[in-house]
């Protein structure tokens, strides 16, 4: 099975190439691909953690969430 | 006199997913760079990543993030500053970014500004800023954005432009 491939445009001449990635460029891209899902992770984590913490105020406080925005108003 | 934007290249993915687009052999002869993209991932993550002349470190960001559900702040400490459609997103829709990058010929470290939308006939989308900071002093010369997990998919497509700023 062939690598997937890479769009290039030199901005100078303004000819594009498709290019083969290498071995190495395919390694390079797993590599990236891990970070970006651990930092996915982490968002969605801190997402989830924010709107607990807030369910749970609100729940401590006796109020909804738009009484909460009345009182913020 | 306003300042007048130059479109310098225009790439995409008209026939097939790529791995990665880029720009390379970029002109300094602009003061600031808009990059302008209309993206979406063949993978469900919906991070990808811009890189600077092909380098993977050295960046430092905040992130103000809202996705009509949560909002908050965050400093992530990857490189990862794309926010792309994921593939679960409704069919054919596509994030619609845009990255600023003052003086991005200079001998200084280069700032960015990012201001990225999702697209999605759903509960949640998410909508970014990101205020960040490359720490490296060499003038950018490429851009290569990659998704962050699959390809970017078919019909995604990316505009350069440079900025001239008029006395």
């Amino acid at each position: 099975m062939p690598n997937p491939t890479r769009i290039e445009i030199n901005c100078e001449t303004g000819v594009e190439s498709i290019i083969e990635l290498t071995d190495a460029e395919v390694a390079e891209l797993e590599t990236a691909a891990l970070i970006a899902e651990q930092e996915r992770q982490a968002l969605e984590l801190k997402a989830e953690n924010d709107a607990a913490a807030k369910a749970a105020l609100l729940e401590r406080l006796g109020i909804t969430a738009d009484e909460a925005k009345l009182l913020l108003a | 006199m306003a300042n007048t934007f130059e479109l310098i290249a225009s790439t995409g993915a008209p026939s097939a997913s790529v791995a990665s687009l880029s720009f390379s052999s970029i002109p300094a002869t602009f003061t600031d760079l808009v990059l302008i993209l209309s993206i979406r991932s063949t993978s469900t993550n919906n991070y990808g990543s811009i890189l600077f002349n092909g380098s993977s470190s050295g960046y430092t960001r905040r992130i103000l993030y809202g996705n009509g559900s949560s909002a908050f702040s965050t400093s992530p400490t990857g490189y990862e500053s794309l926010s792309i459609n994921p593939s679960d997103s409704t069919a054919s829709t596509f994030a619609s970014y845009q990255m600023y990058i003052p003086n991005y010929a200079g001998s200084i470290y280069k700032s960015f500004s990012v201001d990225a939308v999702g697209e999605n006939n759903g509960t949640t989308a998410q909508a970014i800023f990101h205020a960040g900071v490359w720490s490296n002093s060499a003038a950018i010369t490429s851009l290569t954005i990659t998704s962050g997990v699959g390809n970017i998919a078919q019909y995604s497509t990316a505009y350069l432009y440079g900025v001239n700023k008029n006395a």
